[in-house]
């Protein structure tokens, strides 16, 4: 139980030492700022000459926080592919993890200990930038989206699926290989939700199995979906809700949370991916 | 199982592929320093990952420090010193130790010695405190070394251990094998470097594709000895009753060479080429130095 600690301190450690905490921290201080800056300056927008009612200014910031808020959640997925790709293959590789794995310490907690490294790391900047992202938001315009918490927790739940498949990825395969492989899974199965989405508002049943399955065997999108239902206010869900099905193609709408069942299997597949990381490693010499 | 042996590798072979890395490989150490030599690409590195449980044998078995190979309990016993040494470039050289330690399950209470006398051990006193990522190559040799050292382990594995050091760093580490052949470790050295295991090991195993070639202590695979015959009107008869003490070897300038042949024996080797009819003119006797015999070995 130790090794797994230490081996999660480690990626910690090497992280703040290589400077990417700093280089997180520098980035994310920039687009905060962007997004602050730009959402203030919506006050003096004129619709005819007029100032914006309360309720359009409204929508217009919640829109705004929406992409926002969506390229952070792929930054942090990809920033997730980025750490976890290169996190063991890296260490085999280069020769660290003979010496490492030469000590009392089995395979399953060398394992685990990088991925709770990796997902402490991966969770504390995300709750950080998001936090101070919305408070600065809320600060300049006073809109506060309906559901942060949930928000919060469907971005951290689908940075942490695409990180626990790329860790998977790196007990076999080289960090850039399987970095790539991740990242493109991750950009397929978000188009396979915009097809799914397509389907359904067309009533093609077998074009919604296919955004249905790939939400399945990668929980990054349904998560998104998740993600993006709780910054809708509900004057836009409304809006939206009255399309119709048309609105489930657009990939920064959701009427709906996903469901008990959905959130259980995300949890349940993320345990699984883990559990293969750990077999794949155990069956590798090094 | 436990065994008596701290080392045992009993009929371990190793596929890759098609390619044989060991070949029903067989041996016991059970004290001292225990040279493993051979050419490069022998499976030196094959056998000491076996060991320590990185890579697993396609067939045979055996133990390291009284338990199977990679488990905690053997693990909890041994230091070792990979072939490819890498650690933290990120951490300093205490924190790499440091690390070590407390996967080594040391006392946190120890940590602090422990790293003042393994620096001081290896000759890294004064840079306990850089990045190992500004170290040389044969700084970080030495720091693999170290971490090896860690915890006063009972069996230390070192896999080249001198490959990137400068003639004192071959020193020191030759010194601190003997260190640890006086307080009771057992040491198994990889090595291609003859001189090295000529000058530190007990006992050796030379190894050639997978298999032992020859294996004893390392006096005995010495006392192997030859000598030289300058003579004439030697008889074909008299040639047979010579190769009854050993092989034989004809020298470019007529003399002929007999190998393994024993000091005490050579007096029985000239009295049987006079009574054969040969005229001696001159008996050298020969000490077969490790490297004669290990090309001989590898030439076989």
């Amino acid at each position: 139980m130790t090794a797994t600690f230490v081996v999660g301190r480690q990626v910690i450690a090497e992280a703040a030492r290589r400077k990417l905490l700093l280089a997180l921290v520098l980035l994310t201080i920039v687009v905060i700022a962007l997004t602050v800056w730009g959402i203030a300056r919506i006050e003096d927008l004129r619709s005819a000459g007029q100032p914006l009612s309360e309720a359009q200014r409204r929508t217009i910031v919640s829109q705004l926080l929406i992409l926002v808020m969506f390229m952070f959640s792929w930054v942090l997925s990809l920033a997730a592919v980025f750490v976890a790709a290169p996190a063991i293959s890296g260490e085999v590789e280069s020769g660290i993890a003979l010496a490492l794995l030469s000590r009392p310490m089995s395979r399953a907690e060398y394992v685990i200990g990088k991925w709770l490294g990796l997902v402490a790391l991966v969770l504390g900047y995300a709750i950080a930038a998001a936090v101070i992202e919305l408070v600065a938001v809320q600060a300049v315009s006073g809109y506060q989206p309906p559901h942060p918490i949930e928000f919060l927790a469907f971005v951290m739940g689908e940075a942490v699926a695409v990180l626990t498949l790329t860790l998977a990825f790196s007990t076999r395969i080289a960090g850039m290989v399987g970095g790539v492989i991740a990242a493109i899974l991750f950009g397929i199965v978000w188009m396979g939700g915009i097809v799914g989405g397509v389907g359904a508002a067309f009533g093609n049943e077998t074009i919604t199995h296919v955004g249905t399955a790939t939400k399945l065997i990668l929980p990054t999108d349904g998560l998104w979906r998740g993600a993006v239902w709780s910054l809708e206010p509900a004057v836009v869900l409304a809006a939206q809700t009255a399309l119709g099905p048309a609105a489930a193609a657009n990939p920064f709408f959701a009427t709906e949370p996903p469901p008990a069942a959905y959130v259980i299997w995300s949890v349940l597949w993320i345990a699984a991916v883990l559990a293969v990381a750990v077999w794949s490693f155990r069956g590798r010499e090094v | 199982m436990a065994s008596a042996a701290a080392i045992e590798l009993a009929h371990v072979t190793k596929r890759y592929g098609k390619v044989v890395a060991l070949d029903d490989l067989s041996l016991s150490v059970t004290s001292g320093v225990f040279g493993f030599l051979g050419p490069n690409g022998a499976g030196k590195t094959t056998a000491v990952k076996i060991l320590v449980g990185l890579a697993r044998p396609t067939a045979g078995g055996g133990s390291l420090a009284g338990a199977s190979f990679g488990s905690k309990a053997s693990l909890h016993k041994i230091g070792y010193l990979p072939e490819l040494f890498r650690y933290q470039s990120w951490l300093t050289a205490r924190e790499v130790l440091a690390l070590h330690c407390e996967l080594a399950g040391l006392e946190r209470s120890r940590w602090a010695a422990e790293i003042d006398r393994i620096l001081a051990t290896v000759g890294l006193a004064d840079r306990g405190g850089s990045r190992v990522g500004t170290f040389s190559k044969g700084m970080q040799q030495r720091l693999g070394l170290g971490i090896a050292l860690i915890g006063d382990p009972a069996v230390v594995l070192l896999d080249e251990p001198t490959s990137a050091l400068d003639p004192v760093g071959r020193h020191d580490v030759r010194e601190i094998i003997r260190a640890l052949r006086e307080r009771g470790a057992v040491v198994f050295l990889n090595s291609h470097l003859l001189t090295e295991v000529e000058q530190v090991c007990d006992s050796v195993a030379i190894v050639d594709r997978g298999k032992v070639v020859a294996q004893g202590v390392l006096a005995d695979l010495l006392r192997t000895s030859s000598v030289r015959l300058r003579a004439s009107g030697l008889s074909r008869e008299g040639r047979a009753a010579l190769a009854r003490f050993g092989e034989i070897d004809d020298g470019a300038d007529g003399a002929i060479l007999i190998r393994g042949v024993e000091m005490e024996r050579i007096p029985d080797v000239v009295s049987e080429a006079v009574r054969s009819g040969a005229r001696i003119y001159a008996v050298e006797p020969q000490h077969e130095t490790l490297e004669e015999r290990f090309l001989r070995l590898l030439g076989q």
